[in-house]
């Protein structure tokens, strides 16, 4: 099974032809949030005049996104699961500058069938 | 008065400056997007969320891609002008759709570097990361774009069968 450095799959799909799922261990989340520091701010500021990508700022929600997984990841290895399933993300604004990035799944004991 | 010139003069400057730049930058953007779809064109990608039997007990990942995409400001202006008439607005259709493509596209990517051969089921999620207090400030919008899914590597059989 594919795995990370947490020993964790995740995945988000619920059924996986050939593994049985043998405990379900509940809902599992992991949660963060950041604000864009000033100077990534302003240099967004300025690419918004000429549009396309912002990169800071994908890069930003994609160390928040990592974060968010592994403390999920964390929880889940705390209550012995060995994969997060049926994982799902959600982003919100929370205040001028500063977004919540939210990952939740159920966490399982999964291993392949017999 | 100075200061109304000024202004004007700025937004013009501001909006030859985004037209410019932004119609460049989009149009080399397509050209690149549509090189690496033709380069990933071989990772399949559904929004089913079952594989079918053949992928049983092979080894899955979840994988996402995302992206951030700004308006330019011409094309903010034009838009603002359209909505007094409605109908649709084809500067952020464009930015939508490149950032969709993009977002995918990193996803395949992620799902090469770990061996996966398909992505099922694929969800799309758009995201607006401008707030309430900018939009106010005649903000330019920005948004999020994310694709996730859930990799699986290829059956055995399937790979003898493309070799």
């Amino acid at each position: 099974m594919a795995t990370n450095t947490s020993g964790i799959t995740l995945s988000n799909i619920e059924h996986f032809p050939g593994y049985v799922i043998t405990r379900h261990l509940g809902l599992v989340q992991g949660s963060t949030v950041r604000a864009k520091h000033v100077g990534r701010d302003i240099m967004a500021g300025l690419k918004n005049i000429v549009g396309g990508e912002l990169k800071g700022y994908t890069e930003l929600l994609n160390e928040s996104r990592r974060e968010a997984l592994s403390r999920m990841q964390a929880q889940a290895l705390a209550v012995g699961a060995n994969a997060v399933i049926n994982v799902r993300f959600s982003t919100a604004n929370i205040a001028a500058g500063a977004a919540e990035i939210l990952a939740y799944g159920t966490a399982v004991v999964i291993q392949r069938e017999a | 008065m100075a200061d109304d010139l000024i202004a004007i003069a700025s937004i013009i400057f501001l909006g030859a400056v985004g037209y410019i730049f932004g119609s460049l930058g989009q149009r080399r953007h397509y050209r690149s997007i549509v090189q690496r779809e033709a380069q990933y064109r071989d990772i399949l990608v559904f929004n089913e969320k079952l594989p079918p039997a053949e992928f049983a007990g092979q080894d899955f990942a979840l994988v996402c891609g995302s992206v951030v995409m700004g308006g330019d400001y011409f094309r903010q202006i034009l838009a603002a002008l359209k909505m007094i008439f409605g109908g649709r607005l084809g500067s952020f259709e464009a930015m939508l759709d490149r950032g969709r493509r993009e977002a995918i596209l990193r996803m395949k990517a992620e799902a090469r570097r770990k061996g996966a051969r398909a992505i099922f089921n694929v969800r799309l999620e758009t995201s607006t990361l401008s707030s309430a207090e900018r939009n106010n400030k005649g903000g330019l919008p920005c948004m999020e774009l994310i694709a996730y899914g859930t990799a699986w590597c290829a059956p055995s059989g399937a790979e003898k069968r493309a070799s």
